[in-house]
């Protein structure tokens, strides 16, 4: 194997990886929040929000490049054809799908879980860990969505990473190069890679989900 | 708000106060204008070709500019000149390329080289234009009705086959011979291979696909057939922060002798002809 594919391969899991966590540092407490709270207008949010899973990428990257590019808002950071652009773009793209099914991994827990924790004197912080290790199943798969959504989607990544050749070549995008160079066995090799690296994360995500399983 | 949520909003003021260092990770080499990082938009038949592939990695070299590219079609290209969001372009689209220089979006255009259309047909020819000259040809696949395939994305291809149809007063939108895929040219000929359509293609990307899609040369060679690339600065005295420097930079090499020796010969070894023609010092 080259070491440009090596090096497409390793920014893809770096992006998506990282798009992924922060996703689910911020859309872990958000969904918990939401699932365990009542307020007005809470149907209608959780509503966005499960539209926010079906969001195309090419729309999350048009509005993204078009706060980063020069012309654009925050154009003076610099940002836009960085890996960074790419990893706000996918971290959109994923943050929906973690809230979303964080929120309803947690409503699925029985209530009187809660009311019992709290009738034994449980502190709200003991109450939201016991939950999550209850729903830890439901959660890992909300992660391995999340990661499933960012890892193949191209659109994001062409529109704010520019598939420029040793700095936001992804591996979608390169497919999508490949493609229209006419060199189909490239492509196809590329997308044999991406579905095995897939793979290799999910299996690793899987395997801790089994073990949890008891 | 119940303590749940409360719990929600410590989290995110954590996270908030992460964030930023997640986000520096990427050096920020362009902080201020004229830095060392030049935004070339580009359009994709040249970086389909490969040729910016061997070109790009000399200038960054003798230069020390990074250059990103980015490639896109000539009418995107030309649109990001425009918005400052691009220092450089290396465009195929003559008659929007002067309209761009008219409005004073661009502050130098030099020619740079030029390669050509081809129109590409089955074999079998159903509307029997083969060796007829490109306008003849047009007409008769319209007066006949046969599939012709367009690219429809505002490239420079599709301009110049816009452009064709309305020096013959022809309008085929609309048409039910004519179809549009709004995709690249390599995705376009793919599709005319498939409906043994008629389609235009600039000569580097047939060339590539030549093996696959078993369509044939039918016109070439016709002047109106041409496919001439510029490349533009974009005009500092409208976008301060363009990195005029190193347009001008990147124009210079591009028109260097050495440079347009490498262009000449490109494509040689792979198809047993050169997919571009140097053009430096042309008007």
């Amino acid at each position: 194997m080259d070491t440009e594919i090596l090096a497409i391969i390793l920014l893809s899991l770096r992006v998506s990886l990282t798009a992924t966590l922060i996703s689910l540092l911020v859309g872990l407490p958000l969904g918990t929040a939401l699932a365990l709270s009542r307020f007005r207008g809470q149907t209608m949010l959780l509503s966005l929000i499960n539209t926010g899973m079906g969001l195309p990428p090419v729309v999350v990257g048009l509005v993204v490049a078009m706060l980063l590019w020069r012309s654009g808002p925050l154009g003076t950071l610099n940002l836009i054809y960085t890996p960074t652009a790419i990893i706000i773009a996918q971290t959109l793209i994923a943050l929906p799908v973690v809230v979303g099914l964080t929120a309803s991994a947690l409503q699925q827990v029985d209530e009187r879980l809660r009311w019992q924790l709290a009738g034994l004197g449980a502190s709200t912080w003991q109450q939201v860990l016991t939950l999550w290790l209850e729903a830890r199943l439901p959660l890992l798969a909300a992660l391995m969505a999340g990661f499933g959504a960012v890892i193949s989607e191209v659109g994001a990544s062409m529109m704010v990473g520019g598939n420029i050749k040793g700095q936001t070549r992804v591996l979608t995008t390169a497919i999508v190069l490949e493609t229209s160079r006419g060199a189909f066995d490239r492509a196809l090799v590329l997308g044999g890679l991406l579905v095995g690296l897939t793979f290799l994360v999910n299996w690793g995500l899987t395997v801790i989900q089994q073990r949890g399983r008891r | 708000m119940n303590r749940y949520g409360r719990i929600g909003l410590i989290f995110l003021v954590i996270l908030v106060a992460c964030t930023p260092q997640t986000h520096s990770v990427t050096p920020n080499a362009t902080s201020q204008a004229g830095g060392s990082v030049l935004i070339l938009a580009t359009t994709t038949s040249t970086q389909d070709s490969g040729l910016l592939d061997v070109l790009i990695p000399r200038f960054e070299a003798q230069s020390g500019y990074q250059v990103k590219t980015v490639a896109v079609g000539s009418g995107q290209a030309l649109k990001m000149g425009e918005e400052g969001n691009a220092d450089v372009l290396l465009v195929h689209s003559p008659q929007a390329e002067e309209a761009f220089m008219q409005a004073g979006w661009g502050k130098d255009r030099v020619r740079v080289m030029h390669n050509d259309f081809v129109l590409l047909g089955p074999p079998s020819d159903p509307a029997q234009i083969r060796g007829l000259d490109v306008a003849t040809a047009l007409r008769t696949i319209a007066e006949k009705g046969v599939l012709f395939v367009s690219r429809g994305d505002n490239s420079g291809t599709h301009a110049l086959e816009l452009s064709l149809w309305r020096r013959l007063n022809l309008d085929p939108q609309g048409q039910p011979w004519y179809l549009e895929t709004g995709q690249g040219m390599g995705a376009t000929l793919m599709v005319a291979a498939e409906k043994q359509a008629y389609t235009l293609s600039d000569r580097g990307t047939f060339l590539a696909y030549r093996d696959r899609i078993g369509l044939e040369i039918l016109v070439e060679g016709d002047k109106e057939l041409q496919n001439i690339y510029h490349v533009i600065t974009v005009n500092p005295e409208r976008w301060p922060q363009v990195n005029y420097a190193g347009a001008v930079a990147l124009m210079t090499f591009l028109i260097h002798p050495e440079t347009q020796k490498i262009i000449a010969s490109f494509g040689v070894e792979q198809y047993g002809q050169p997919l571009f023609f140097p053009d430096a010092g042309q008007p």
